[in-house]
């Protein structure tokens, strides 16, 4: 936007454009009004600060002058009588707050915002990514894996939806803020799992867009202080404290068996878990706290086969109650086979088969083969881990389902 | 970035007299300066009328020029703005307050980044 800008200026758009446009879109009541203003706001900057040099606080200075060129324009083109509503709010001293608490709070504030449950799932995460997290719509696409364009219709429509329904910037009144909550960490959850395992595209995580969840999450739970929003943090820093074992050096999947433990980070697991007691403490397991408790689990465990195991399948047995899925009951299938025998858990692999729900999830056909293998079926083994790599669309995925198989045949071969 | 904004307008409507279609006119004029006040503008150029025009091929060698535009539809492309904008969203937001955008419609299409790979189709 501003390509001849200084040095300093750019600075300041990249870390203070976000929090900037979360306020003037508080102070202004539109999206569209906000990033006029914001616009403004910088292209002064990058015309007065090179003489004036950079004001003491950037983010109060550009506050201020966006907003007072949003009443300066509305003044000129309305000739003030019908931009008054507008003129009310902006003149109302309230309004104006700049401490550091009202700046998380505008973000905050966002967020509910872009993730109204009026707007289509889709939606909530593409106005998120990019109106909270600071994403261009470009860098949305390609993480949504889609093209640009659809993206950028997407935000048009969800900002025009917000206009016409007139949903306010703001956090919700108490009675409604448990259901709103929900779908914010939903999209939160989601943009993480995207980000941890993408379900396409050449890298098998991307890193972007977990740290801009975990940031996200960190300032909603900052706000509201809620059992499941610290669980939600802790599931993600128990994940993200494994991102270098994950993948090897040629930007393969390394499955959890296989990963160097060492490499964990150790400093991350302890915040995760520190938000799982102190919800536990409290006696609230939702889904999100259960999923991290299961994640703690596996990140206290010195090797994958001295896995607390037992623990593991209560807990999964726990979060069937709380958020039954499929998901959680192959989870469920394939603890269960780790505690008791392969005999077991192929069982309850094939029980799950049965079922429509997981037919073409490639997973379940990697787990049967894993439980087939340790029974003494190699050929069975390798033609479930071939079926698991004709549904995935992760080329990484396929290779790991490809090179098990391998070396089930290299085991044959050399056995 | 930079993106293209190309605006298509049908000249019956756009020069047909309309008090909308005047004052979308008017506002033309001072637009640019719109636009280098926030710093979006790189440059801009109104296109004359269609039949101005001449579309030349070069084919095996071979020079061949027919009059007229390319290509006939009820909406001509009448003019190019080429701006600077964070993203395609910021875009569409600068280029929707081109004048033109209430009579005509305006197409908004990256300009190539020539570091990129070129499109396989």
């Amino acid at each position: 936007m501003t390509p001849k800008a200084g040095k300093a200026v750019e600075a300041v758009w990249r870390s203070e454009r976000r929090r900037v446009l979360a306020t003037l879109i508080r102070l202004l009541g539109s999206f569209e009004a906000a990033e006029e203003a914001c616009q403004e706001a910088f292209s002064i900057a990058v015309k007065t600060w090179p003489e004036t040099g950079i004001p003491a606080n950037p983010y109060s200075w550009l506050v201020s002058t966006g907003r007072f060129r949003m009443i300066d324009f509305w003044r000129r083109r309305a000739k003030l009588a019908a931009a008054l509503p507008d003129m009310a709010r902006l003149m109302d001293p309230d309004v104006a707050m700049h401490d550091a608490e009202s700046i998380h709070d505008d973000e905050l504030r966002l967020i509910f915002t872009c993730c109204h449950p009026i707007l289509p799932p889709d939606a909530q995460i593409a106005l998120t990514l990019r109106e909270v997290g600071g994403l261009t719509t470009e860098e949305v696409a390609r993480a949504c894996l889609t093209r640009a364009p659809t993206i950028a219709q997407r935000i048009v429509r969800a900002k025009a939806r917000i206009r016409d329904e007139k949903i306010p910037y703001a956090v919700p009144d108490t009675h409604e803020l448990p259901a709103r909550l929900e779908t914010v960490l939903r999209v939160l959850y989601l943009i993480f799992t995207e980000g941890y395992a993408a379900t396409a595209g050449p890298s098998p995580t991307r890193a972007d867009l977990c740290a801009e969840a975990i940031r996200l999450t960190r300032l909603v739970l900052e706000l509201v202080e809620d059992p499941e929003a610290a669980g939600l943090l802790a599931l993600m820093l128990l994940h993200e404290a494994r991102r270098a074992a994950r993948v090897d050096a040629q930007g393969d999947i390394v499955l959890l068996e296989h990963q160097d433990r060492t490499v964990w980070d150790r400093e991350i697991i302890a915040e995760g878990e520190a938000l799982i007691a102190r919800t536990f403490a409290k006696r609230i397991a939702g889904p999100y706290v259960l999923q991290a408790a299961i994640a703690a689990v596996h990140a206290n465990a010195p090797s994958f086969a001295e896995t607390d195991w037992p623990r593991i399948v209560a807990l999964y047995g726990a979060l069937t109650k709380a958020d039954p899925s499929p998901i959680v009951d192959l989870n469920l299938a394939i603890a269960t086979g780790m505690r008791d025998g392969a005999e077991i858990g192929l069982s309850h692999i094939e029980a799950l088969l049965a079922a429509p729900y997981l037919a073409t999830y490639a997973p379940v056909y990697a787990a049967r083969a894993v439980f087939l293998n340790k029974l003494g079926r190699p050929a069975e083994a390798r033609a479930s881990y071939a079926q698991a790599s004709a549904l995935t669309a992760q080329p990484a995925e396929r290779r790991a389902y490809e090179k098990c198989s391998n070396l089930i045949q290299l085991n044959i071969n050399t056995g | 970035m930079r993106y293209a904004c190309l605006i298509y307008y049908d000249p019956k409507e756009l020069f047909g007299g309309s008090p909308e279609a005047n004052a979308a006119l008017e506002k033309c004029v001072g637009h640019d300066d719109v636009l280098k006040a926030n710093g979006s503008f790189v440059f801009s150029e109104a296109l004359e009328m269609p039949e101005n025009s001449i579309t030349l091929r070069v084919r095996s060698g071979q020079m061949s020029a027919t009059d007229g535009p390319f290509m006939e539809t009820k909406e001509m492309l009448g003019g190019i703005v080429v701006i600077e904008a964070a993203d395609l969203n910021d875009a569409v937001r600068i280029a929707s307050s081109n004048p033109l955008a209430r009579i005509g419609a305006i197409e908004v299409r990256p300009v190539v980044d020539f570091t990129q790979p070129r499109p396989v189709l």
